[in-house]
């Protein structure tokens, strides 16, 4: 896909929750911008409804979280069922941060489509979100 | 010395400094001579505040912990002290340092975790319970919330008989720094900035010998400043807590000498040690022409200076151990007066017991079997260190003329310019992570595929402590006397609207069992609340 295309994929980066660690996901940030997205950051300590109004509001695409607190599952858990009721299904929605390996099953449960723990390269996220954004949409 | 040889490769640290493969006699004088060296305990105190250094007493060790409940934290300071741990640096969870009580609808989920709770000054008379608090000093990793929680620690400290006025210990209550990195902040930047000077009047009158603000660059650094910039953004940010106070017609020598500063390390050993080493001569420099200041201890540049989560990696987390000894080692060189380490697993989880011995018995390896301890300043009088040292002090100055130029740090910061720059950098620094160009071992050199977590094991959040947190909350809240908390609050409200110091009113409503959450709410109604300008 070509940096054209991508702007035409629009991103919410949000963070969850209390947790200030925001160097990660001001970097993807930037990244994503780089990369041809249209991104919105919600800066800190975002309630799941309102990264679920956000997202609704603003028409997006992927809904991004960046957590590092170690409270990503109880709040995947609430955002899913604003997922759910605001029609946001078929967004691409993705976690990274602190998020280690034992939790991905069922985050993957939950419904979260991309996990990007710490280590992940932007490339992968970039690459990742190119190949699947709007897949789930149009299909 | 002409060092330089042209098949190799140009060298410059993260500060921007060109290193030269061989440094000379001829390098130091160029670089301004030893003339800003002096000697260890003396003015500019480059080698060291102290004379003596770690020969007549060594650093202090303060490892972060502080996790559910107030009934396990006290366990696990209790641990820590019996395994030979001198300090103690308690680390609340995100509710208390937001300013949420734990039966905040924000706070689900997130009680106990990263810290422990407080609710209420019967918290903190458990959490301390059995602890003596003249011998093992205690450091508040405390900032949006910190005048309460150093006003319900002055009140336990009261209530267990300790005279106040004698009492030592600290707070980190740098709240600028929390607007760049960490973001625990509540009130707009300028009600902050007087609640900080608030904290810093009071103590200097009521409890002398705390020291109310611990000032950070260790955040900014890990947000993704370089190391030059870490030391002087924090000292911008000092400078505007020491204007506020000096403001209200303190003369600075009754405060500076209770200002310290909390700072990182990893990357370059010889930057770091340099970093330090720098430093403390231009805070000495600052404080007594700039502020004019009479006492040699104000002019003191204290420190806790520790091992940054920032170097260390998610692959391969045992080789954090190693970095982590590096990391002690540089710490030691630098003559810090506190040192701490981020445990090999930082990357994962908070602590666990294992992970915090491990760190607590690096600092005590170096202390006990390195020869770290005989001789002051060991690394002065190397021509590389002397010149680094006085080339990186250089920069720095550099870089709080550009901020005056910019419009100061407060400006900077409220309009998200400091954020912006900041997080640019770290930007950069991935991306030179991801295509190798700063190498990272285990990460883009030297890695293995297919990466096991099972080396790491993870600390258990157990919801039953935050269950237990919130019960004992509502009894505190059932059992208070309301006429009497309701008189506080309004005392409190009512200094914040004159625009009075308000510790006073807020040292009167934590005796009266009045909540992080209740006073935050009260503040709140007159300072607003802080709202994040997003800039990139």
């Amino acid at each position: 896909m070509t940096v054209a295309n991508n702007s035409k994929v629009k991103i919410l980066v949000g963070k969850p929750g209390l947790d200030g660690h925001d160097v990660g996901a001001k970097v993807v940030v930037r990244a994503l911008m780089d990369a041809g997205f249209e991104v919105i950051y919600t800066g800190l300590r975002k309630t799941p409804s309102e990264i679920a109004q956000q997202a609704l509001d603003e028409k997006v695409d992927v809904i991004g979280l960046s957590s590092l607190a170690g409270s990503h599952l109880p709040y995947c858990k609430k955002l899913k069922g604003l997922i759910d009721q605001y029609g946001l299904k078929e967004k691409l929605w993705l976690i990274g941060g602190c998020v280690p390996k034992k939790d991905h099953a069922e985050l993957k449960k939950i419904g979260l489509d991309g996990i990007f723990p710490n280590g992940s390269k932007l490339e992968d996220i970039i690459v990742y979100i190119e190949k699947y954004a709007k897949m789930k949409e149009d299909a | 010395m002409d060092g330089s040889s042209s098949d190799l490769k140009e060298v410059v640290n993260e500060s921007g400094i060109e290193i030269r493969p061989l440094y000379g006699p001829e390098d130091v004088e160029e670089s301004g001579g030893i003339e800003f060296i002096g000697d260890p305990g003396s003015y500019p105190f480059t080698r060291g505040i102290h004379k003596e250094m770690y020969r007549k007493r060594p650093w202090t060790m303060r490892q972060y912990a502080g996790f559910g409940n107030p009934v396990d934290t006290n366990k696990r300071f209790k641990y820590l002290i019996e395994n030979g741990q001198t300090g103690l640096n308690v680390a609340f969870d995100l509710a208390t340092q937001t300013g949420l009580d734990s039966d905040n609808v924000l706070a689900e989920g997130e009680v106990g975790r990263v810290g422990m709770a407080i609710d209420s000054l019967r918290d903190m008379e458990i959490a301390f319970d059995g602890i003596d608090l003249e011998k093992i000093t205690v450091s508040l990793t405390i900032n949006g919330s910190a005048a309460i929680l150093i006003g319900m620690y002055l009140a336990m400290a009261e209530k267990k008989g300790y005279d106040v006025s004698k009492l030592r210990g600290t707070a980190q209550n740098d709240i600028l720094k929390e607007f760049v990195g960490r973001g625990t902040w509540i009130f707009p930047v300028e009600p902050s900035i007087k609640l900080v000077g608030d904290t810093i009047e009071y103590c200097a009158h009521n409890a002398p010998k705390y020291s109310p603000v611990s000032v950070c660059g260790y955040h900014i650094r890990e947000s993704g400043c370089n190391p030059a910039e870490e030391i002087a953004y924090a000292f911008c940010i000092a400078k505007a807590y020491a204007d506020e106070v000096k403001a209200r017609g303190l003369d600075i020598d009754e405060f500076a000498g209770r200002l310290s500063y909390n700072l990182n390390i990893f990357g370059n050993l010889f930057e770091q040690v340099a970093k330090f080493r720098a430093g403390r001569g231009l805070w000495a420099k600052i404080i007594k022409e700039e502020y004019d200041a009479k006492d040699p201890r104000s002019m003191w540049l204290r420190m806790i200076a520790g091992g940054g989560g920032g170097g260390l990696t998610f692959e391969q987390p045992e080789v954090n151990i190693v970095r982590g000894a590096y990391y002690a080692l540089i710490s030691a060189l630098s003559g810090t007066q506190t040192m701490a380490l981020c445990s090999y697993d930082e990357a994962y989880t908070i602590p666990t017991e294992y992970s915090a011995r491990i760190s607590l018995r690096t600092m005590q390896l170096l202390m006990e079997e390195t020869g770290l301890c005989d001789t002051v300043d060991p690394m002065a009088g190397s021509y590389y260190m002397e010149t680094l040292t006085n080339q990186m002090r250089d920069k720095m100055e550099e870089i709080m003329t550009d901020v005056d130029v910019q419009g100061g740090v407060v400006e900077m910061i409220k309009k998200g310019e400091l954020q912006a720059k900041v997080s640019g950098q770290a930007y950069q620094m991935q991306k030179d992570i991801d295509s190798g160009a700063f190498p990272k071992v285990g990460v883009n050199c030297y890695r293995v595929e297919e990466e096991e977590e099972h080396e790491v094991e993870f600390h258990p959040y157990n919801t039953k402590d935050a269950e237990l947190q919130i019960e004992s909350l509502k009894e505190i809240r059932a059992s208070r006397d309301q006429v009497a908390v309701d008189k506080c609050l309004a005392q409190l409200k009512a200094d914040a609207e004159a625009g009075k110091n308000v510790m006073p009113a807020i040292v009167e409503a934590v005796k009266a069992y009045v909540t992080v959450g209740e006073m935050t709410d009260t503040m709140v109604e007159i300072y607003g609340r802080y709202e994040e300008p997003i800039v990139f």
